[in-house]
């Protein structure tokens, strides 16, 4: 006889799992091992992971079963395992940035992130799938082939952390991590109807995640719940000497604040400027049927006006690409990685250009010239320079949004999932994707995506975005957590129990 | 091509313009942004981490001793230390560089606009020369190749080469001087009392060991020409300078070859010029008349620096003598002159000098063996002074031996030439080359028996009593024991051998 709690541990919660391990209801490796055999089974259509790291989760989960055995008290989620980013250094593990020119590269050391989880007795499933170094919103521009979206096989499951989103979606992990450089935790969120966080800039640690956009990146929780959320991000966040950019302040408390998942009295700004043209239809309407759960929940909501936002993307593709073709440098064939030419004549100048040749694919390439050029002494005050005080704008727009609301909203992303090869060779196309989610990167904020149901016109989910000002990450778990309540209510169940199955 | 002119043909037709670009590894426990340590000389590969390797993902935290070290030499520069200032990055692909970008400085150094007053003898005496100071910055530095194979021991033709990341993110600081005019022939001297002056305020800051030889000291000696009252010349930018008399050479060389190329009608180029210790002369290197663009950009990992002024004043307050005000107390108590000391400091033997003197070393005598003995020992092998297997033990002893009468002053040379040959003590010197002053009057006095039959019309001369005839007979005994008798004691025995006195 089985309950349905063992039947079913890939359809539970995070928060769940680990209350059942802890009781002893269940053991971490049972449940570590029913989550290796969902990959098993479905990861061949879903293409979440680039590699599965079965040995490494099962040893954490037994470390945490002997642990609980002798009667340690576990942490908030101990046990429950999780899905890793492909961008973040793992020890001895494969990290490729979803690019042909790491492959084969095991870090030597674990980023702070990876450090966390062991230390939060968290087995890390294995690595997933992205767009290839962060750049993409829909994991097409992994080298290594596209993930798919568990709502339909046939769409983009966003990107670039495309394969957390969908390993979250299909039950392959009810835990991942993302990065979000311009939307690329929330927006694959979105797509995917789960739960993605931007933490604040500096609110967790970049030591360990191999960078794209250094001013800009920032690690977070994809789950399918709001309080896993929570606990993941009071997991992996909180300051690391080691990061320089790491906030030394102690973190809001996210898990109580999801516990409370209250809106009264709080006031919401609608931002005028990230609705209307562009956004499809159905996402509109269930956008706006979100705020006015909100607004029922007891919420005061406004309408707020972001002028600048309008300049974000132009100035997002002159900072990421600056900083980019400055961090990918490294890859040149010399250290680790890919070595393409060197037969003894080639010079070293010809190795490395050949390397990076074969090495980067079309749109790394892209960005890397771009950067490159927008950074010649003759173009940095007109490129660089002007983008960079495009971005203290919309800082002081966030500014004085922030003295009038508590939390700004606004559709996570403007369409629902396209589908794969829809948009691969339009950049423009696929850059107006983060469109909405662009501005929070730029300001150094943080935001949530969350499902407010699917789309008419297509069944597919939409996502509601929730910012809030700097180190006011808590506010995003009041409102997540208030809104997911009332939809489940609504609903009798939460969004992601409707995709289809595998 | 055309050929060097003379120097002072030089010098008496352009007029100089120098720019010297100081590189100095400081000497902090742990490199710029990491933990590993810095020490020289360790195996390759041995002194590295993610962060100095540059892996994807490490990323850099500043070393507080490295800002604090930058603000110290600014202040001793006399520079104006910035209240808010960001790291960059230099973006240019090279394996020595684990990011292929180097984190420096550009349009925001720590520490601006500054000067040192440098002295050079001249004919009419010392002349102070102020050496503006332009900026000072911090960077990391890089790795080190070495090309195996090849005849040029550069990267082009080698078979393959080797990077050492070791020395990759020890902190280093860049001192760039503003164009020093005006200097004449002096120059190439003020180019080498310039570097020799930082090097003593280095040391005296304790922030780095300033080895030139370890490279802990590299200098750049920018030269450019132009006739009087003319605009300034195309400048060259020389490397591979490695010691304080490799400054004034390579100064001194440069301004003999481009006198030779406006001379004969030619072009100075922009360029990287590498100075050879062994000719002395520089060759081309990298040509820079079509610069490379390093697309700077503030670096994105590292928090802006903003030192707070309580902290400047309070390092401004601890910082040591300066040289200058060293010296100056050191020519009192010696009781010698400007000049002299110039001619100390110039010679770089000021530090040796004193460290003799500690050892109990009279003034005089430190300053006679250092600034004569030495420094031509030095000249004539092409090596610094204090590179010379000679230590201030050894020259207290030898002076005890003299001030005993167990040796002269010409065996005394014989001896240092021992120790610096590396023959061991002067104690082991001595007995080695049998090297005592000959006191046996029985042997001297059979000495002075056969110059006196060698020369008897002297020897009548004497003992007529023209005691001063007595020299030649003293230099034929002095010629015959190679030197090892006292003098006095020879004449001594000769007049008494006579029957004469010196009276
Ligand atoms: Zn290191």
């Amino acid at each position: 006889m089985s309950t349905p709690l063992e039947r079913d541990l890939i359809r539970q919660s995070a928060a769940t799992l680990a209350e059942a391990i802890a009781e002893g209801e269940v053991s971490a490796r049972e449940v570590t091992q029913a989550h290796l055999d969902r990959i098993a089974e479905v990861d061949g259509d879903v293409h979440a992971f680039l590699h599965v790291d079965a040995e490494g989760a099962l040893a954490t989960a037994d470390a945490v079963d002997a642990s609980r055995a002798a009667g340690d008290a576990l942490g908030p989620l101990a046990g429950v395992p999780l899905a890793l980013k492909d961008i973040l250094a793992m020890k001895g593990v494969p990290t490729t940035c979803g690019s042909k020119i790491l492959e084969g590269w095991r870090p030597p050391y674990d980023a702070t992130v990876v450090e966390r989880l062991r230390a939060a007795g968290i087995p890390i499933l294995g690595k997933t799938n992205m767009d290839e170094f962060a750049m993409g919103s829909s994991t097409e521009h992994s080298a290594y082939g596209p993930t798919r979206n568990p709502w339909d096989l046939d769409r983009i499951p966003g990107g670039s952390g495309g394969g957390s989103a969908a390993a979250i979606a299909s039950f392959e992990a009810p835990l991942a991590i993302g990065t979000d450089t311009g939307g690329s935790i929330r927006q694959p969120a979105a797509v995917t109807g789960t739960v993605g966080v931007k933490p604040t800039y500096g609110g967790v640690s970049r030591y360990g995640l191999v960078a794209l956009a250094s001013s800009l990146d920032q690690a977070g929780p994809c789950t399918r719940t709001v309080m896993d959320a929570a606990l993941l991000h009071a997991v992996i966040g909180g300051h690391d000497p080691r990061d320089s950019t790491s906030i030394p302040d102690p973190m809001p408390d996210v898990v109580a604040a999801a516990a409370r998942a209250d809106v009264r009295g709080m006031r919401i700004g609608l931002v005028r400027e990230l609705t209307g043209e562009g956004y499809q239809a159905g996402v509109e309407q269930r956008f706006r049927e979100a705020v006015e759960i909100l607004e029922h929940l007891g919420a005061e909501v406004v309408e707020v006006s972001c002028p600048h936002f309008e300049y974000a993307l132009g100035a997002y593709y002159l900072i990421l690409p600056s900083e980019c073709s400055s961090n990918l440098a490294r890859f040149d064939g010399m250290r680790y990685g890919l070595r393409v030419g060197d037969d003894g004549n080639a010079s070293v100048e010809e190795v490395m250009s050949l390397t990076r040749e074969a090495g980067f694919g079309p749109e790394v390439k892209r960005r890397i010239m771009l950067g490159t050029y927008a950074l010649y002494s003759g173009y940095y005050d007109a490129y660089y320079g002007q983008a960079q005080k495009v971005r203290t704008l919309i800082q002081r727009d966030f500014e004085a949004a922030f003295a009038q609301c508590d939390v700004l909203v606004s559709p996570t992303a403007p369409t629902t999932a396209f589908r794969i090869g829809e948009k691969v060779d339009d950049p423009l196309a696929m850059y107006l994707n983060d469109v909405a989610t662009i501005p929070v990167n730029m300001a150094g904020n943080c935001a949530m995506s969350l499902p407010v149901g699917l789309a008419p016109e297509d069944g597919l989910p939409v996502g509601l975005q929730v910012m809030a000002p700097p180190m006011a990450d808590d506010r995003l778990y009041l409102v997540g957590g208030a809104l997911e309540g009332a939809l489940r209510d609504r609903w009798g169940h939460l969004l992601i129990e409707e995709v289809p199955s595998l | 091509m055309s050929a060097p002119i003379p120097y002072a043909e030089a010098v008496a037709e352009f007029e100089p313009v120098i720019g010297m670009e100081v590189h100095v590894e400081l000497g902090t426990e742990s490199k710029i942004f990491c933990g590993c340590p810095t020490a020289f000389g360790a195996p390759p590969n041995t002194q590295v981490c993610p962060v100095c390797l540059g892996l994807p993902g490490s990323m850099p935290v500043m070393n507080a001793m490295a800002i604090e070290s930058t603000i110290r030499i600014g202040l001793a520069l006399n520079c104006s230390i910035a209240e808010w200032c960001r790291m960059a990055r230099k973006n240019y692909f090279y394996p020595d560089m684990p990011k292929d970008y180097q984190v420096s400085q550009y349009d925001e150094p720590l520490c601006v606009d500054g000067y040192l007053d440098v002295t050079v003898p001249t004919d009419d005496g010392p002349m102070v020369v102020r050496v503006g100071i332009e900026r000072v910055h911090l960077e990391e530095d890089t790795g080190k190749l070495t090309h195996a194979g090849g005849a040029t021991g550069r990267i082009h033709g080698a078979d393959y080469s080797l990077v050492d990341y070791n020395r990759a993110g020890i902190p280093l600081v860049e001192i760039v001087t503003k164009p020093v005019t005006g200097t004449g022939a002096l120059a190439p001297e003020v180019a080498r009392a310039y570097v020799t002056e930082l090097r003593d305020i280095m040391r005296g800051l304790g922030v780095s060991d300033v080895k030139m030889e370890e490279g802990s000291l590299r200098c750049d000696a920018n030269v450019s020409l132009n006739l009087p009252g003319a605009e300034w010349g195309t400048r060259s930018e020389t490397k591979n300078v490695n010691s304080l008399r490799s400054v004034e050479r390579a100064v001194r060389s440069e301004i003999e070859r481009q006198a030779g190329v406006l001379k004969s009608g030619g072009r100075v180029v922009q360029e990287t010029r590498h100075f050879h210790e062994d000719t002395g002369v520089t060759t081309p290197g990298r040509s820079k008349e079509h610069a490379e663009d390093y697309r700077y950009f503030p670096e994105p990992d590292l928090v802006p620096i903003a030192p707070a002024r309580e902290w400047v004043e309070e390092l401004r307050r601890g910082l040591p003598e300066q040289p200058s005000v060293h010296r100056a107390r050191l020519a009192q108590a010696w009781g010698i002159g400007d000049f002299e000391m110039a001619t100390l400091v110039n010679a770089g033997v000021l530090e040796l000098v004193e460290a003799s003197v500690a050892a109990g070393v009279a003034p005089d005598a430190a300053r006679k063996w250092w600034a004569g003995e030495f420094t031509r020992i030095a000249n004539e092998s092409g090596v610094e002074p204090a590179s010379l297997a000679v230590t201030p033990a050894d020259i207290a002893r030898v002076e005890e031996l003299i001030a005993s009468g167990a040796l002269n002053d010409k065996l005394a040379r014989q001896v240092f030439e021992g120790v610096i040959a590396g023959e061991g003590t002067p104690d082991e010197v001595v007995a080695a080359r049998g090297l005592a002053v000959v006191s046996d009057d029985g042997a001297l006095l059979s000495a002075i028996d056969e110059a006196l039959a060698a020369q008897p019309d002297v020897a009548e001369k004497i003992r007529g009593g023209k005691v001063q005839a007595a020299g030649a007979i003293v230099g034929a005994v002095m010629k015959a024991t190679r030197g090892q008798a006292d003098a006095g004691k020879v004449r001594e025995l000769l007049l008494e051998r006579l029957g004469v006195s010196d009276s």
